[in-house]
């Protein structure tokens, strides 16, 4: 577990992102937000764990937590042949886009995010959209549940393997059902 | 043009008055008014003259940073760290920080682009004379520099005209750098203006310099049937001897060629081409051959094909010569830009160099004479063809599964690439024998060499890759159409109409780098895509290049399963990254010759009528050079809205619209000036999409335009509803926003779009005349 960026040159930030040590962190920060979202990238559905696609942990973790979901790219369609709605579809940049405005209520109309959780956007992007709401969304919060360190994200699990992953998505849907 | 310098030039003459010998004399310039086009508001723009223009779409389409560091260490009061609003020493913030970066790509894209076209110009001024008259499509191409028109109001006629057109790039390209000194600017959106301007310069100067090839290399001319050039390692006859030219600058390969051709040895031996060189080598020679995009370079030269490596100018890799001089090809650095560190032998007789880099005793020469370039070319080619007998450094695949077996699976490739290409666990299965998951790595490599930079152990991991794919590699045979330069002006007249009234659904320019997210083939996938369903498709560059290098289900390549006219269905390759403002001038031509507006030195009316009336996108799915950023910032000051693949979002500003945001789109009905709410269209300027599918979708939403007529706008609907629930699965949830009346409504979608609009208490609205300018209005309201 190392708390180096993952891809390696993503080096050049000074405030980085605190490490979660355990998934039962995560899940009571989670649980301290007011409007949580979580942003799904496109490789939901290129990764791996125990023979599954992410995207099956993600409803999983989803359907437990209640967090609204925003799928981007082409997404939604992933999510609903497999029987899930997410709440919102937008691309990447849009969602990065509208959580910098302070104005912005959020996708229900109900208040701007306080905190916006990401995962499975290819790691180069996310690490720039984590960096523009660093920068430009200063009362915001973010997490990454990717088993990649990113230091742009205000929490990030440090990287891990593919079975420690799989693990802490099934720790932290547990912790929300029960 | 309106304004000539006259200059004379006098070899020898005896006179009674004397002997006078190499004369030469300019006297000022005399007006030459011919043109009677009226001069526009804004000809020769200064850094302020369209900010307000600028601002117009910068407030349409915001600035969304994504600083790639928090750092600035551009002077000496820093490092300065600018996290989340802190100031810098200077007092910059990380906005307008950001927005520098975005000003400092786009002059050094413009500034890469008008130095090439000066070299170009100066070297044909130098050969052919000022008065070589410029010749882009004869008549069937009366416009003949729109972009140049349209920016500096000068119509230029020859050679020499270009000169003058090219003083007024330079003299904007080092104002718009000194913008970058510290404490120059403070406004990011100042920044954003002035890299608007670094776009316009920058496409003056592509223009210069492929007008000026065109017109005397006798590049096809505007022609729709431009012949078809092989493509592909697999084209190569290795048996001849084989030299290989990289980068954009055409000239010196142009030496090789008239040096083979004099000599009779015009199919002795095989020039072929990496990057843009390749794409004007074979305008100029069509037995000249592609070898494929620039992200191709390492394994091209480390398979040992090549037994002399010219290179030139831009997108060379730095290694390039250190790399061929692993496989004992000789070097030839052709470009003032790009000497390499090697000794200048210009001046040298061609023979010792000849001998020289035959024997071995020096790896590579620098010759800035295109001419000799190609006599020492040829000349070493053929004598160390039989030498060299095409070493290579590829390693066995037996060897592979040796090496493989000393990986320590630290995973430093993989967290080096930029792929994230899963290479441990390849390297694993390889050791364990089977080479099925390094192969898969082929098409996704891009060719970088990062991961051979990070490995403890020193695997040459991309030879792998390349050795493991080299059935896939020696098997490409495709074809590529000769960049066939600007659009006719009959083709402009003949679908002006349809593509204003949204008839033909978009224009889709698919320009720009190979640094792809999965390799080429999504590429042809979205040509193909919207050639299918009736788009125009227009490329350049490398990707004109990727979208002919796979085929359709009878065997067919992109270029000859379509046609090459600027029409429905067409895919037509401009050339290279320098004809790329024949795409900006079809557009401006469609304004200037369909709509019969004025082009001269009138920026401002004509990119209003682009934006709001020809739905062009630009897509650069592998975007990633400087360049590829002023070319882009080119399209955006027309309003030309431009999408970039996943990498494209280092570029780390994107510039987006808020359909969330009604107030936002409004525009005036130029008939009664009446503000009419228009929606999204289009809904951003500058957007990277992720995936593919993503990118489909995208384009074909981003066609919409508020001038479109009710057939037009159902035409456009209609396929983006289509791609959308193919793609997404689902309905787009943002159709209430393009429907300004029923009649907009596809019609065997009717039930679909009745429901939708219940449920978003829709109002109809008019079809206005629009325009984001007051000045157009031609009855204001009281
Ligand atoms: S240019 Fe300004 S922000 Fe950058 S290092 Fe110098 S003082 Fe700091
Ligand atoms: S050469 Fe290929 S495998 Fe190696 S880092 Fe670059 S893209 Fe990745
Ligand atoms: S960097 Fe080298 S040693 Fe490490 S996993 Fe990659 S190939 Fe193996």
């Amino acid at each position: 577990m190392s708390c180096e960026p993952w891809q390696c040159a993503e080096i050049a930030a000074t405030k980085k992102a605190n490490p979660i040590t355990k998934p039962e962190v995560a899940v009571a920060m989670i649980k301290k937000a007011a409007h949580p979202i979580l942003v799904v990238g496109s490789n939901a559905t290129e990764r791996y764990m125990e023979g599954r696609p992410l995207i099956e942990f993600l409803i999983d973790f989803a359907n437990a937590s209640k967090i609204p979901v925003v799928a981007t790219a082409h997404m939604v369609g992933e999510f609903l042949k497999r029987g899930y709605e997410p709440a919102d579809f937008m691309s990447a940049m849009d969602i990065g886009n509208r959580l910098v405005d302070p104005e912005w209520q959020g996708i229900d109309g109900k208040g701007h995010p306080d905190l916006a959780l990401f995962v499975g956007l290819p790691y180069y992007m996310e690490a720039l959209i984590l960096s523009g709401l660093k920068h430009f969304a200063p009362d915001l919060k973010t997490m990454t549940i990717d088993n990649m360190y990113h230091p742009h994200a205000s929490w990030s699990f440090p990287n891990g393997t593919l079975e420690d992953w799989g693990n802490s998505l099934k720790v932290m849907t547990t912790k929300f059902r029960c | 043009m309106t304004s000539k310098n006259v200059h004379i030039k006098i070899g020898e003459m005896k006179t009674s008055i004397g002997h006078i010998k190499n004369l030469e004399l300019s006297i000022g310039k005399v007006v030459d008014d011919s043109w009677s086009e009226p001069m526009g508001p804004t000809p020769m723009p200064g850094l302020t003259t369209l900010r307000d223009w600028d601002m117009k779409l910068l407030n349409k389409y915001k600035p969304f940073y994504m600083p790639d560091c928090d750092l600035c260490c551009l002077c000496t009061y820093g490092k300065c760290d600018l996290t989340a609003g802190k100031r810098g020493a200077c007092g910059l913030d990380i906005g307008a920080q950001s927005s520098r970066i975005v000003l400092l790509a786009c002059s050094i894209g413009a500034a890469t682009h008008t130095g090439h076209a000066r070299h170009v110009v100066d070297h044909l001024i130098e050969k052919y004379g000022r008065r070589y008259p410029l010749d882009v499509g004869g008549l069937n191409v009366k416009v003949e520099a729109p972009v140049t028109r349209l920016v500096t109001g000068i119509k230029p006629e020859t050679l020499g005209d270009l000169d003058e057109v090219l003083e007024y790039c330079e003299k904007q390209i080092t104002h718009l750098l000194s913008v970058a000194h510290t404490g120059q600017e403070a406004s990011n959106l100042d920044f954003e203006s002035k890299a608007l301007h670094a776009g316009r310069v920058d496409q003056v100067g592509m223009e210069v310099a492929d007008i000026a090839q065109i017109s005397t290399f006798h590049f096809p001319k505007a022609d729709p049937e431009a012949p078809l050039i092989e493509m592909g390692i697999g084209t190569v006859d290795t048996s001849k001897p084989v030299i290989m030219c990289i980068g954009h600058n055409v000239v010196p390969s142009v030496g090789i060629i008239d040096y083979m051709k004099d000599n009779n040895l015009a199919d002795k031996l095989e020039v072929v081409g990496l990057c843009c060189t390749a794409i004007d080598n074979t305008r100029y020679f069509n037995r000249g051959k592609i070898v494929g995009p620039i992200s191709w370079q390492l394994r091209f030269i480390r398979g040992g094909f090549a037994d002399v490596v010219v290179l030139d100018e831009q997108c060379v890799r730095a290694d390039a010569s250190l790399e061929a001089e692993r496989v004992k090809a000789p070097v030839i650095a052709a470009s003032e830009k790009n000497c390499i560190g090697f000794k200048n032998r210009t001046n040298d007789p061609a023979d010792e160099i000849v001998a020289d880099l035959v024997s071995g005793k020096v790896p590579g020469v620098l010759i800035l004479d295109p001419e000799k370039v190609g006599e020492v070319a040829v000349k070493v080619a053929q004598k160390i063809a039989p030498i060299r007998k095409k070493m290579n450094v590829l390693p066995s695949l037996d060897e592979i599964k040796a090496l493989a077996k000393t990986c320590r699976q630290c995973n430093l490739c993989q967290r080096n690439c930029p792929q994230d290409l899963n290479i441990p666990a390849a390297l694993k299965a390889a050791a364990e024998g089977n080479l099925a998951p390094l192969t898969d790595l082929y098409e996704s490599c891009i060719g970088c060499g990062r991961c051979e930079q990070a490995c403890p152990v020193k695997l040459e991991i991309h030879s792998f890759i390349v050795k493991a794919g080299e059935k896939f590699m020696l098997e490409e045979k495709n074809f590529c159409r000769a960049g066939r330069g600007a659009v006719q002006d009959v083709e402009i007249r003949s679908v002006g109409g349809p593509i204003v009234l949204g008839e033909i659904p978009g224009i889709l320019a698919v320009v720009g780098c190979a640094n792809y997210p999965h390799g080429g083939k999504d590429v042809y996938d979205i040509c193909r895509e919207f050639a299918l369903r009736r788009f125009i498709v227009m490329t350049s560059g490398c990707s004109a290049m990727s979208a002919g290098s796979y085929k359709n289900a009878e065997g067919k390549t992109l270029y000859e399963e379509f046609s090459g006219d600027f029409a429905a269905g067409g895919v037509l390759n401009v050339g290279s990254c320098v004809s790329n403002p024949h795409i900006a001038g079809a557009a401006i031509k469609v304004a200037n010759i369909f709509a019969k507006r004025n082009l001269r030195g009138n920026y401002e009316e004509i990119a209003d009528y682009i934006h709001n009336r020809v739905g062009a996108v630009g897509l650069a799915w592998g975007a990633y050079s400087q360049k590829a950023a002023s070319i882009a910032s080119g399209f955006w000051s027309l309003g030309v809205p431009v999408l970039v693949g996943p990498h494209g979002s280092k570029y780390r500003r994107m510039l987006l619209g808020r359909a969330d945001k009604k107030e936002d789109w409004e525009v005036y009905d130029a008939r009664t000036g009446d503000k009419v709410n228009v929606g999204p269209a289009p809904e951003h300027l500058f957007q990277t999409v992720e995936t593919k599918e993503e990118a489909m979708v995208a384009i074909a939403k981003l066609c919409i335009r508020p001038n479109d007529t009710w057939k037009g706008r159902s035409i456009k609907l209609s396929h983006y509803v289509d791609l959308h629930k193919r793609l997404y699965g689902t309905m787009p949830k943002d159709l209430h926003l393009f429907i300004r009346t029923m009649a907009d409504v596809p019609m065997t979608m009717k039930d679909e779009f009745t429901k939708i609009l219940e449920a978003k208490d829709w109002k109809e609205t008019v079809i206005p005349d629009p325009t984001l300018l007051s000045r157009m209005v031609r009855k204001m309201k009281e």
